[in-house]
């Protein structure tokens, strides 16, 4: 026991150093807290130091980088997270999510935080980052001083969630603020169907980073997507008194606003620092070796202030990180950090746009290349200061983005045709840019969300991944936004030289057999395979089964003996298995067939009286036009399906599941085509089908389309005269495609044929777990069109015979619940309920 | 009295294991998934996934994974390891067949 703990005994919740052991407190747990720590970590410091993280967000670390994605809906709040709770605990972490920082008493080493707790420290590491800026306006604050309500940052996942939120129930939104984060949150608002006004006070967009020139060309690009942008005009005020209903410029203009992000800049996270007694200026100031003034005490990121400079990107800090953790391990006590020269390279509202150094001429004798092209939203320049790059911009056309970067970084030598800076000039060679990769320097960083250089990717190449997917997977490089991807590709490619293996189960029908799916189905069909066991036994290397491939190779052939195979339940995913849809809860949820959503009062009554005997959790009208029983153990399926006495309507496998139909021409007054006959037809004979990935199916009987028709798997829409057009390839989950027309034909019989030879060609030739919205582009429509209607290649006749022997052998899986397949196919898998899990970190 | 987790205790019987599925049995109070392989060895391992509770039962398996059925995160039945890590870990339990029936010790701390 230390002096230390001795004096604090009563409250402190940290356990005395355990032998030599350090204790090391972060307060801050984000990006750069929690980096530095992974690269104290890698230094073997596990042994070192005893850490405690503090955290003002009640979460796990995540990518702020890409709070835009979530706000655009391109990524799920999942995806963004860097270390779940689990890796502090499998790192011995002790975490104090939530937990807010009130001061440091450096004298007595104890970190004092809001919840009253006292933690002791040895060493000291300050990572509290920035705060948004909110520049002075009328109306900011209520009388009482709090913020007006409906005004919002745009800063941490909390703030997403709120914009989120806000974006859902209204309509009008006010963007403060023109540079990148703005700029991302504007956009984020306006994929959501918002109207959106961004209000920028200096003359162009994104002027930290680009000049007028280029600001310009950004600028038709972010109106072009709908977003209006107001440049050189301070925001006077905002109106409303208790919620923000409007802001107010200068010249009296008034935009309405619904709610108002304000993305005007950051300010370090100084106050820590402060109570620490530590020498403060606009960041903590931090010597070459991230430390303050005081001893054992350090920090890094957009807090710290490191030779004048504060830093608001993210590669600064991972180069802060390499150096505290060399110190703090003794792995390099040389070692130093000398700032960073910030390179920009992001995707904006859809733009690509790198950005280092100067913008524009500074000195007479400066070179100015530049290259612009606004009609496609093209601007690129070069500035050389003798002899030297000193700044680059490139907008809308990033191919020469590495290179730059790398004559920038190290001051290679440039090209004598300036010209070559920017543009490659006729040089056409295959993979264009081999030459550029090889003289770009192992130190230039290529994935800046996750801190990536060129080197460690041929590192990485060297410790034998050959291909970008395992790269990718032991680097982190290309995780983040994404924008790099093409070049990590590129990189692993040059690197890898002969030995590149375009990640060879990419090409695999299932990971455990590496066979393509056609050479797997002859392989297959010559020596005769019935069972899952018999592939893995002829086909697989070592004979080894691999559980990721069963279910893959179950459809496979199932699709390939039609007339039946060697059944091995294990080979099924749990729904098959038991032909029900596993839920969160472990329940399943049961969804009887409703052909064209058509139902009767007995079928709704028989599905009550159900309903009302098993007492399930809830009842659901599905989007595909049925009713689903949601919450229904396992152990109940036989008797709810013996109850209902309706055939499966399939809502839980890999199959074509239902056609979504509109009211057709009994009632409505519009209706061009009997639609919903016609998909009662196509779900009468195509039930149960099973496929690659799921088929969502939909028939209207009129171009409005009101059964969505143009955005399923296959759509149907009547167009009058007796005439249906028939789309492919469409979708409207994650990803929203509009179907491809394959052809218009004149009867309903010609729809059920060419849909039947459709799915089957789909079967066919589609991967494991490729949707038709991938599927029909990888072919082209055309190829598509001239299989299954010219029937180019005469495969026609054989594709409708092989569904007619399909569809003469369905069987409703609901008559199993009789008699059992295999041993307890219905027992509880918790038979005493589940166990209280901790909500995975970034839900509410 | 619980046994500690040397003394193994019978089970069930192995063809109430279908080949390559697993069923969950209670015991010693813990809810333990036993997976009945195509080789014949059968595994023990806690029922429940670590990460959000899955019926692990449910899961697929291999000789060496099991694939959680609601994340499918795979985790190996000989350490417990998620293999793509971050997901936790599972508990082992020592398990051997003899004589036809299923032997499992329970370690209840």
């Amino acid at each position: 026991m230390t002096d230390t703990t001795q004096r604090t005994a009563q409250s402190v919740t940290v356990p005395a150093p355990r032998g030599h052991r350090r204790r090391l407190v972060v307060v801050g747990n984000g990006m750069a807290g929690i980096r530095a720590v992974e690269e104290v970590l890698e230094r073997g410091g596990a042994g070192a130091f005893d850490v405690t993280v503090f955290g003002d967000e009640p979460y796990g670390n995540y990518n702020r980088i890409m709070l835009s994605h979530v706000l655009s809906g391109e990524e799920a709040e999942d995806g963004i997270v860097l270390n779940p709770l689990s890796w502090y605990e499998e790192n011995g972490i002790d975490l104090r999510a939530g937990v807010r920082v009130d001061h440091v008493d450096h004298a007595a080493r104890v970190v004092h935080d809001a919840a009253g707790g006292r933690t002791p420290y040895d060493t000291l590491l300050i990572a509290t980052g920035s705060t948004p800026f909110f520049p002075p306006m009328e109306g900011l604050h209520r009388g009482d001083g709090s913020l007006l309500e409906g005004v919002f940052a745009f800063r941490t996942l909390d703030d997403a969630r709120a914009l989120l939120e806000n974006a859902r129930t209204h309509r009008r939104a006010v963007v403060i603020g023109g540079g990148l984060l703005g700029l991302e949150a504007a956009h984020g608002l306006v994929t959501h169907g918002l109207e959106v006004d961004l209000v920028h006070s200096p003359p162009h967009l994104m002027n930290q980073q680009l000049g007028s020139d280029a600001g310009r060309v950004l600028r038709r690009k972010v109106e072009q997507l709908g977003i209006r942008v107001h440049t050189g005009v301070r925001t006077r005020g905002l109106l409303g008194t208790d919620r923000v209903s409007g802001v107010e410029l200068p010249d009296g203009t008034v935009l309405a606003a619904d709610f108002v992000v304000v993305a005007a800049g950051i300010r370090p996270n100084v106050e820590v620092g402060v109570s620490a007694g530590l020498d403060v200026d606009r960041g903590i100031l931090v010597d070459d070796r991230m430390r303050t003034s005081a001893e054992d005490v350090y920090a890094v990121g957009e807090c710290v202030q490191h030779r004048g400079q504060t830093y608001g990107l993210v590669a600064p800090l991972w180069d802060q990180a390499s150096v505290l953790a060399d110190h703090l391990t003794g792995a390099a006590p040389d070692a130093e950090y000398h700032g960073s020269r910030t390179s920009t390279k992001l995707k904006v509202a859809g733009v690509d746009v790198v950005a280092m150094g100067l913008s524009g001429p500074e000195r007479d004798e400066d070179e100015f290349v530049v290259f612009s092209e606004p009609h496609r939203g093209v601007y690129l320049n070069a500035v050389v200061r003798d002899d030297r790059l000193v700044g680059a911009t490139l907008l809308g056309d990033v191919r020469k983005a590495a290179v730059l970067a790398q004559h920038y970084d190290l001051g290679t030598p440039l090209p004598e045709e300036r010209t070559r800076l920017l543009l490659d000039l006729g040089e056409v060679q295959e993979g264009a840019g081999a030459g550029d990769l090889a003289d770009l320097d192992d130190a230039v960083q290529v994935c800046h969300c996750n801190g990536v250089t060129k080197g460690r990717i041929v590192g990485a190449v060297a410790d034998g991944c050959t291909s970008t997917t395992a790269v990718m997977a032991k680097t982190k490089a290309g995780k983040g936004c994404g924008s790099c991807k093409d070049l990590v590709e590129r990189i692993t490619e040059w690197a890898a030289g002969g030995n590149l293996t375009v990640d060879e189960t990419v090409g695999w029908y299932v990971p455990g057999v590496p066979l393509a799916k056609p050479e797997l189905m002859a392989a297959i069909r010559e020596r005769g395979l019935k069972s899952v066991s018999a592939v893995f036994r002829e086909l697989a290397p070592g004979g080894v089964e691999d559980a990721k491939s069963k279910m893959g190779l179950t459809s496979l052939l199932r699709m390939m003996w039609p007339e039946g195979i060697v059944e091995e339940r294990d080979g099924r995913f749990v729904n098959d298995r038991v032909h029900a849809n596993i839920q969160r809860d472990g329940t399943f949820s049961v969804v009887p067939q409703m052909k064209g959503g058509v139902t009767t009062a007995d079928q709704l009554r028989t599905i009550a009286d159900v309903a009302d005997k098993y007492d399930v959790g809830m009842i659901k009208v599905t989007g595909g036009q049925r009713i689903d029983l949601l919450g229904v153990p396992k152990e109940d399926l036989p008797k709810v399906w013996a109850d209902l006495g309706m055939p499966s309507g399939y809502a839980y496998g890999k199959s074509f599941r239902t056609v979504k139909t509109c009211v057709g021409t009994d009632f409505c007054r519009f209706g061009l085509g009997d639609s919903t006959q016609l998909g009662i037809d196509l779900e009468t004979r195509y039930q149960g089908v099973e496929a690659p990935a799921k088929l969502k199916l939909g028939v209207v009987g009129c171009p409005r389309n009101c059964a969505e028709a143009y955005v399923k798997d296959v759509g149907v829409v009547a167009v009058g005269s007796g005439r249906w057009e028939v789309y492919v390839g469409g979708a409207a989950g994650a990803t929203v495609r509009k179907g491809d027309l394959l052809t218009t034909v004149t009867s309903p019989e010609e729809v059920v044929t060419l849909v039947g030879r459709f799915i089957q060609f789909y079967r066919e030739w589609g991967n494991w777990l490729e949707r038709t919205y991938e599927f029909v582009p990888r072919l082209g429509i055309e190829r598509v069109r001239a299989v299954l209607v010219d029937d180019s290649d005469g495969m026609a006749a054989g594709l409708d015979e092989r569904m007619q022997t399909t569809v003469e052998n369905y069987r409703d899986p609901w008559q199993e619940g009789a008699e059992p397949v295999t041993t307890g196919q219905f027992r509880p898998a918790l038979p005493l309920g589940m166990p209280t899990v901790r909500p995975s970190q970034v839900r509410s | 009295m619980n046994a500690p987790a040397d003394v193994l205790q019978d089970v069930c019987r192995v063809e109430d294991l279908p080949v390559g599925e697993g069923r969950t049995y209670v015991v010693d109070g813990e809810q333990v998934a036993l997976f009945r392989h195509r080789s014949g060895r059968v595994s023990a391992v806690q029922a429940a996934c670590p990460h959000a509770g899955g019926p692990l039962a449910d899961g697929q398996v291999d000789e060496s994974v099991v694939i959680c059925p609601l994340h499918l995160t795979a985790f190996d039945l000989a350490t417990g390891e998620a293999t793509g890590g971050g997901e936790g870990t599972i508990a082992v339990h020592p398990c051997r067949v003899e004589a036809g029936v299923v032997r499992v010790g329970v370690d209840v701390r």
